[in-house]
This record gives C-alpha cells, structure tokens and sequence, in this order.
C-alpha cells in the first residue's frame, strides 16, 4: 500500500501565511471541494463504521435497542458454527492470496515472454475479472455438479472419480476459493506483466552475461525486482479474500452444514435471522482481522522492500 | 531451436488457456442455446436444437418483464453513481495533490481506510432508515459513490500530479476563480484518467451484487445481478433460461472491455500499485 504523494512543485506556501489577518485571499485550492465527498463519505461510510462498535454491543431491532455489553461477541465464540466461520475467513484469504501471486508471477512470466497469441492470452487471462460474480458462480455451481457436472464427467473421462467438490464438506471452501482464483488470477498477472516490464532489460542481460541461466535470471533477478508487484498482489488479494461474500453465497450458501461459512456470510445470515446486533458483532470482527492481518503486513512487506 | 520452443510453448499455453478460460463462457453460451430438456441434462455438447432466441425471449419476458426492469435499475445506478464519484474524487484529487496542508495526512488516512475498511452493513442500514433513503435507489446511489471514492481519488491524485502547474497560474492570472479553474481548464485535462475510472467503476458498481441485497431488496428495485439470484430459485431447474440470463448481463462489461481492453488494464493496475 505505498502511497507516494507527489508534488510536483513547491506550494506556493509563502502565500497562505502572508495572508492579511482580517481577509483571506481566495485559494484557488478551495478546501471546500472536500466538502461534497466528505459529507457522503462521513455519512455513508464514517458514521456507519463508527455506531458499528456501540450497536455490536447491543441487542437491536433497528428500532429499538438495548444494550448488553459484550453478549454477542460472547455468542459469537461459543458458537462452533461461526468461529467456523472466522477460521474458514483466515484460510479462505489466505489460501486465495497465496494461489494468486504464485498464478499470477506464472502467468506474467509467461505472458511477458515472447510467445505467439501474446495479446490474446492476455485478455482471455482478464476477461473473468470482468465478469459477475455471480454468473461465474452459478456457472461453476453446475460445472462442479457431483452428479454428471462437465467437470466429472471429463475427469471420469480419463480414468478419475472426481469428488464432490461442493458437497464434500471438507472440499466445499477450497473448490470456492479454487474458482475465486480463477476468477481473480487476471488481475494479479496484469499487476506481474506491468511489475515486469518495468524492469530494466540490463538487468538481465548483466546475469546473462555473468552466465546465469534461465532459472537464476528468476530468481536472483525478477523475483526481487518484481517485489512491489508482489506486495501489491498479496494485499489487494487478502483484502478481498477476507471480505469475500458474493461468490460463496452463489456457489453453496455456506454449506454443506456451516462448513464454507465465512465471516461475511455470517453477517448476512445473522441479518436475515433479524440478529442485528449479532450481525454487527460479526462486521467488528470482520474489521478487526482485517485491520490486524492487513496493516502489519503491509508495513512489514513495505519495510523490507526499502532495505532491498 | 529458438523459435521452435516458442511455438512449442505458445500453443500448449493457448491450449490450456482454453480449456481453462474460454470452456466455461462456451458452456454458458452454449446452454443459452439449449432447450429446458437438453439444458437440464448440464451436458457440455452442442444443442441438437438451437433456440436461443426463444429463451432470450422468455427469459426477458419472465416474471411480467422483471430482467427489463433490472437493467433499466442498473443502468441508472450505474450512471449516476459513477458521474457523482467522478467528479467529487476529482475535486478531491485536486485539492488534496495541490495544496499540501495539515489537513493532507488526514484525508490520505481516510482514503485508505476507505480502501481497507470493509463497510458495516446494518448500521449504514440504520443511517439509510434515518435518513428516509432505505430502500431507495438514491439511498443505494449514495451508498456505492462513498464505497468508489477511495480508489477514484487516488487515481485522479496520481493523475494531477502529472498536469503542470503553470496551467493554473496561467488561468488564475486570467481572472479564473476556483471553480472555472476546476471545472473549464484542469477537468477536460484529466479525461484519461477519467475514463478509466469511469469503465473500473462501472464495471464494479454493475456487478455489485452485496450492497443491492442489502441496501435494495424488493421485487421491484432489482438490479441484473439480483435478477440472476431471483431467478434461480424461482427457475430451479430452467437452466436454459437461467444461463441466458447470465449471458444478457455479462454483454455489458463485455462491451466495455471490447472498447476499452487498455484503459481497464492499466487503470487497475494503477489503482492497484498506487492503492
């Protein structure tokens, strides 16, 4: 998450403090255009955000609530089906995350060599980011039907019983996150092609030259110049893994049981159910473990990218 | 040698990048083509009787034109949300790239936790109902402009940093105040930029299927992707016409990828490095 703030010249500082003490002179960078998104902003998303932490401690009908101090945090953990929820939301990020930047380093390797159909494999790697969610989940629902689903049925093809991919409780959130990565891969190689092609070609060519084979030109020379692909990849991928919601609603509501449960469709269930303050509860865990998992490591990742 | 292995391995890459990428948009075409019967069956093979316009026509036509009623909801969603996000990003964009206060550091916190905070969802219920604006398509509108500006402002404040100066001193010196500045000299400059946020955004706030659910329900408010989910529980077994509904509303983003392959890309990635 580098954010470099460029200025492109010196403010015109002097200005604003030779200011006369009774009229202020117009700025032509009136701090008033903040005002529209900074009204939307605090109202929409601020003041949520904030009555979360007081309204998870409450027992609420939207209308009325009363406040019960940390019961439902309580509820929450002794719950075996939603602290599956919050484990399945760790693994689920992480197992994601991890399939990406492994993919996607691949895939823009590949992509960034000199191929035939270059191009083309590029937009057909990018297409599914495009696409709904939904429709992709759907669409994979079928393909992974047990019962004579295309996938099965090409396995069976050659020789091999495929498994229940979503039936099968302890293969249910891996066979969302699997079609999550597909979906997503797009992205990641896109931000591996762009981290690749910035590096200089003398790069290369010095190990080449100093004889390193096609293996070590990999790993001693794009795996580390590519680095700030690769935080960028993890982060933007763990932020949307741990919040993930519309793809595992799609493909099995949480099921088989509560075993795909994640903290997201927890909110959801809980909303539905009417348990508002349940629901909120399970939104401030959500902010927790992604605030704690998010902003160490992206200030550990940023870190060692500036001693390299 | 050389060429050989290129070739080599271009094809076994166009090859599984087929079966990988292309087989399952093939699947959803081809279903959508399919009859209730043939479709039912979930079969990869080709349809022995092609009816795909008959099941465009029924699936538009299901419950009392409910898709029709979906897209127009999209549409003006989509629209308005992203021309409000546009515009307030730039502004802020501006601004925020220009005139470095103490008020800087701040914002740029908040324009990352926007970014990294996932919103919470009952309570902005709560804000909505107050606010007379639950349930209404202004309400989901305002809603999704406050989820896209972090990234919208980056963008455009990576973007600002890149338009000379000299341009507004040479505007300001010709008698221009903050607004004419704004909106008659830097805006028609941050057009590339603006486009790309327009089709990232769009794309997003189209596909949105979360914050409808929760910020819209009803029969009548439905957008595409809510039709989608309506439609599966009422149609359980009309695959032909679930999948050709899926196929109408993957057109539009197609669309917009045919026409601006290059400007998505590299606003993602932009977006994605900087953010």
């Amino acid at each position: 998450m580098a954010i470099t703030t460029t200025t492109s010249s010196a403010a015109p500082r002097g200005a604003a403090h030779a200011r006369p003490a009774g009229r202020r002179p117009r700025s032509p960078y009136p701090a008033w255009f903040f005002l529209p998104a900074a009204i939307i902003y605090t109202i929409f998303f601020l003041v949520p955000t904030f009555a979360s932490f007081y309204f998870s401690l409450t027992r609420w009908s939207l209308f009325e609530f009363e406040f019960i101090g940390l019961e439902n945090f309580v509820q929450f953990f002794r719950e075996p089906a939603l602290v599956t929820g919050l484990v399945n939301t760790v693994v689920y990020g992480v197992v994601t995350s991890a399939l990406k930047v492994v993919l996607g380093l691949l895939l823009g390797v590949l992509l960034t060599s000199q191929i035939i159909a270059r191009g083309f494999l590029r937009s057909v790697v990018f297409f599914p980011v495009l696409v709904s969610t939904i429709g992709v989940g759907i669409t994979f629902q079928v393909l992974m039907d047990p019962f004579g689903g295309p996938i099965n049925e090409a396995l069976a093809a050659v020789g091999i019983t495929g498994p229940g991919w979503l039936t099968d409780p302890s293969l249910a959130l891996l066979s969302v996150a699997l079609v999550d990565v597909w979906k997503g891969v797009g992205l990641a190689t896109v931000i591996y092609i762009a981290g690749i092609v910035s590096i200089p070609q003398e790069y290369f060519e010095a190990a080449r030259v100093d004889g390193a084979g096609p293996l070590h030109q990999f790993r001693h020379v794009l795996l580390p110049l590519a680095r700030p692909a690769t935080v960028t990849v993890i982060i933007l991928s763990l932020i949307g893994g741990l919040r993930s919601f519309d793809l595992i609603w799609a493909m099995t509501r949480g099921g088989p049981g509560f075993t795909s449960d994640v903290i997201a469709s927890v909110i959801y269930k809980q909303y539905q159910a009417g348990f508002y303050g349940l629901s909120t509860a399970g939104n401030v865990l959500l902010f927790v473990l992604v605030t704690a998992i998010v902003l160490p490591l992206s200030r550990f990742l940023n870190r060692k990218e500036v001693e390299l | 040698m050389r060429t050989a292995t290129r070739y080599w391995l271009g094809t076994a890459a166009i090859l599984a990048f087929a079966v990988v990428f292309i087989v399952p948009f093939l699947f959803i075409l081809i279903t959508a083509m399919k009859t209730q019967q043939e479709a039912g069956l979930l079969e990869f093979t080709w349809p022995t009787q092609i009816v795909l316009l008959d099941n465009l026509r029924e699936a538009l036509a299901a419950r009392d034109f409910i898709l029709i009623i979906a897209f127009i909801n999209s549409t003006i969603l989509t629209v308005s949300s992203v021309a409000i996000m546009v515009i307030m990003a730039a502004m802020v964009g501006f601004v925020l790239q220009r005139r470095p206060s103490r008020w800087s550091g701040y914002v740029n916190f908040l324009v990352l936790a926007g970014l990294i905070i996932p919103p919470a969802v009952v309570p902005t219920i709560w804000v909505l109902q107050g606010l007379g604006l639950f349930r209404t398509m202004p309400g989901l509108i305002l809603v999704e402009v406050a989820y896209g500006l972090s990234f919208s402002i980056l963008l455009f404040r990576a973007f600002i940093a890149t338009v000379p100066r000299e341009l507004d001193e040479a505007a300001i010196i010709d008698g221009a105040g903050p607004l004419r500045l704004f909106f008659r000299v830097i805006f028609p400059l941050l057009r590339p930029v603006a486009v790309t946020v327009v089709v990232v955004q769009s794309v997003v706030v189209f596909n949105d299927f979360t914050h409808p659910l929760y910020f819209l329900p009803g029969e009548q408010n439905a957008t595409v992707q809510l039709t989608l989910y309506n439609f599966q529980s009422q149609y359980e077994t009309q695959y032909n016409l679930l999948f050709t509904n899926i196929l109408l509303i993957t057109i539009p983003p197609l669309v917009m990828y045919l026409f601006f392959n290059r400007q998505i890309v590299a606003g993602m990635t932009a977006g994605a490095i900087k953010g």
